[in-house]
């Protein structure tokens, strides 16, 4: 395999990195604010694609539908979190997890019935639809380095409002001992309303960051959103920090492993066995990291200060 | 004190699916038959679930991979000539106990969510490493031209009396689960799903009592997916995906958890749903979804609740 070719795998990884890092922190805010596990959160990335579908069919222009498919998706967010969510942050994991699932089942059905089962594809938008060349024989899309541009901005400005503003420190402090802060005078409630309306919007901004470029199909949250479970238990779960650095791990790994693992296995396999045991080798390589940080660090890479 | 119905009611399920053939037969409707089969099978594989989350307390979100490591490793053991069902299914009770040995390590070194997201993980991992069996059928699946044998017979076909089989196998499994219960096995499992650190400064190691839990569910699973492929004659990763997981979670909330007669009730529930109302719209998901976020916030315990008072080791 020759170096660009490498490159260009690198720079894939970390793009499917960033994507996996969108969802994973809304999903590890929810879950480390709320102690709410939430199913229906890769279902939300879907959402957020179909969304920026029909609105750029509407409008015809790709930012318009892009900021309508945020504000729909955060609207989306906040009456699942009204109508159901609200009911089961006390209750138990397991009720929490079949209430989600059902709704994953409700909405994958949904766009199924609305769109139809087949994949549907976003033309990139005109203003990044070039590419520059990275070597004089290959070239990169701009489109792909834009949405590594964008993770690397919404980890930035999430790092800054959870760490250094005062709403992170209340939310913070919720995470840990949420009576406390609510008998100081701070409607708790709100607080995790907010939380959670943050999370779906960044699952929907994943979705449509991800439409021009990902088939567009029924269930494409579902396995992203158990990648997304990956992430964070490596990066310790509540953790935005670990988050990240465990999405790119992962992004990383998967990507380059895909095209390496069968050169690899190659090496001390006959060519008919590593055609067979290279790919399977590759679609487990991020679980067995998984299994490794959990036997030697089973509190994840970089864990919460205080978050349960 | 009230009397324990259970045994009484578990008595008359099985009666009952014991006649149901020549009744079902007779009217010329083996369809079904073929619908308790698929949810005898599926029985089978709750059964061995509750004995995680009902009695241990541990929601597994993964357990539909034990399912396709047996049914793969019947189809497997099959391509390589092996005939004989009892070496298979040693085969396939090996493969899915290591797995879930190996697995159960890991996951057991956490709890709560942890542990549900990480049987999740190894559950999907299981699905994408079926799909990656290319000599195996890949994504499509393998369909099976020969079935096993059972002592050189064709008793454990379809064309011979698998419906049977499944059932002896069903019942065996709930009276097996049923001893565990009532064994201090059992009560250190529910004592240490209560409160883990009284059972742990009690002498007991919770880990262990665990992990065996979490290995005996896998083994049973495995024996599910055998039953499973060689009454399908087919197998397909399908069978691994993390939604049929949650159906299995689904069936133990629905039948009401840690209850024996619970897993099997919510098993024929689910599917007989599934089946009528997919016979009156093709898109019954829309109402099989909001369905189950519906039983979450409004049922509790579950159908087994309905039939009498609860068992032993229900969760209160």
């Amino acid at each position: 395999m020759s170096l660009t070719l490498l490159l260009i795998q690198c720079l894939n990884g970390l793009q499917y990195g960033m994507m996996l890092f969108l969802i994973a922190a809304g999903l590890t805010l929810v879950f480390g604010v709320m102690g709410f596990i939430n199913l229906a959160h890769g279902v939300q990335y879907m959402v957020g694609a179909y969304l920026a579908f029909a609105f750029l069919h509407l409008t015809g222009n790709f930012w318009l539908a892009a900021l309508l498919s945020m504000l729909t998706a955060l609207v989306f967010g906040l009456l699942l979190e009204h109508f159901i969510f609200r009911h089961l942050y006390g209750r138990d994991h397991l009720d929490q997890v079949l209430a989600t699932f059902g709704i994953i089942i409700f909405l994958n059905e949904l766009a199924k019935v609305i769109f139809g089962p087949a994949t549907l594809s976003l033309p990139v938008p005109e203003l990044l639809s070039g590419s520059i060349p990275l070597t004089p024989e290959l070239r990169y899309p701009v489109y792909r380095l834009a949405t590594i541009g964008a993770g690397v901005l919404v980890a930035g400005l999430l790092y800054l409002a959870v760490g250094h503003t005062r709403v992170g420190m209340l939310i913070r402090a919720g995470a840990t001992t949420p009576q406390m802060v609510a008998a100081l005078g701070v409607n708790i409630r709100r607080l995790f309303t907010m939380v959670f309306g943050v999370g779906a919007m960044l699952a929907g901004f994943a979705g449509v960051i991800a439409a021009p470029i990902f088939a567009i199909e029924p269930g494409m949250g579902d396995n992203i959103l158990i990648v997304a479970f990956v992430v964070i238990i490596i990066g310790g779960i509540g953790s935005i920090r670990g988050a990240f650095l465990a999405a790119l791990m992962v992004g990383l790994i998967d990507t380059l492993g895909r095209s390496l693992a069968t050169l690899a296995t190659g090496l001390i396999l006959p060519p008919s066995m590593s055609d067979q045991v290279g790919p399977a080798l590759a679609s487990m390589l991020i679980y067995i990291l998984m299994a490794g940080i959990l036997v030697f660090r089973p509190q994840g890479l970089l864990p919460a200060k205080g978050a349960a | 004190m009230v009397r324990d119905r259970a045994p009484i009611v578990a008595g008359t399920i099985f009666a009952l699916l014991m006649v149901a053939p020549f009744g079902l037969g007779l009217i010329g409707q083996g369809y079904l038959t073929g619908l308790l089969m698929r949810a005898m099978l599926l029985a089978i594989a709750a059964l061995a679930l509750d004995l995680l989350v009902g009695q241990g307390g541990m929601v597994s979100f993964g357990h539909s991979a034990f399912v396709g490591l047996g049914a793969y490793a019947l189809a497997i053991g099959l391509q390589a000539g092996i005939e004989s069902l009892l070496l298979l299914t040693l085969i396939a009770l090996a493969v899915s106990g290591l797995f879930a040995l190996i697995t159960g390590v890991l996951a057991l070194r956490t709890s709560g969510v942890y542990f549900l997201m990480i049987t999740l993980a190894f559950g999907q991992m299981t699905y994408f490493t079926l799909t990656s069996l290319a000599a195996y059928g890949g994504d499509d699946g393998l369909t099976l031209w020969s079935m096993a044998t059972l002592l050189g017979t064709d008793v454990a076909q379809n064309a011979g009396q698998i419906y049977f089989v499944i059932l002896v196998v069903m019942v065996a499994v709930w009276w097996l689960m049923h001893c565990i219960s009532q064994s201090r096995f059992g009560r250190v499992l529910r004592g240490a799903r209560d409160n883990p650190e009284r059972a742990e400064v009690m002498g007991f190691s919770v880990f262990r009592y665990r992990l065996t839990a979490y290995v005996i569910a896998g083994m049973i699973a495995g024996l599910a997916g055998v039953l499973t492929a060689q009454q399908n004659e087919f197998v397909s990763p399908a069978l691994a995906t993390w939604q049929h997981s949650g159906d299995l979670l689904v069936i133990l909330v629905i039948g009401g958890l840690g209850s024996r007669n619970g897993a099997i009730l919510g098993a024929f529930f689910v599917v007989i749903v599934q089946d009528l109302l997919g016979a009156v719209m093709p898109e019954w998901r829309l109402i099989y979804g909001p369905l189950l976020v519906l039983v979450v916030l409004f049922a509790k315990g579950g159908l087994n609740r309905l039939l009498g008072p609860a068992q032993t080791g229900s969760v209160a």
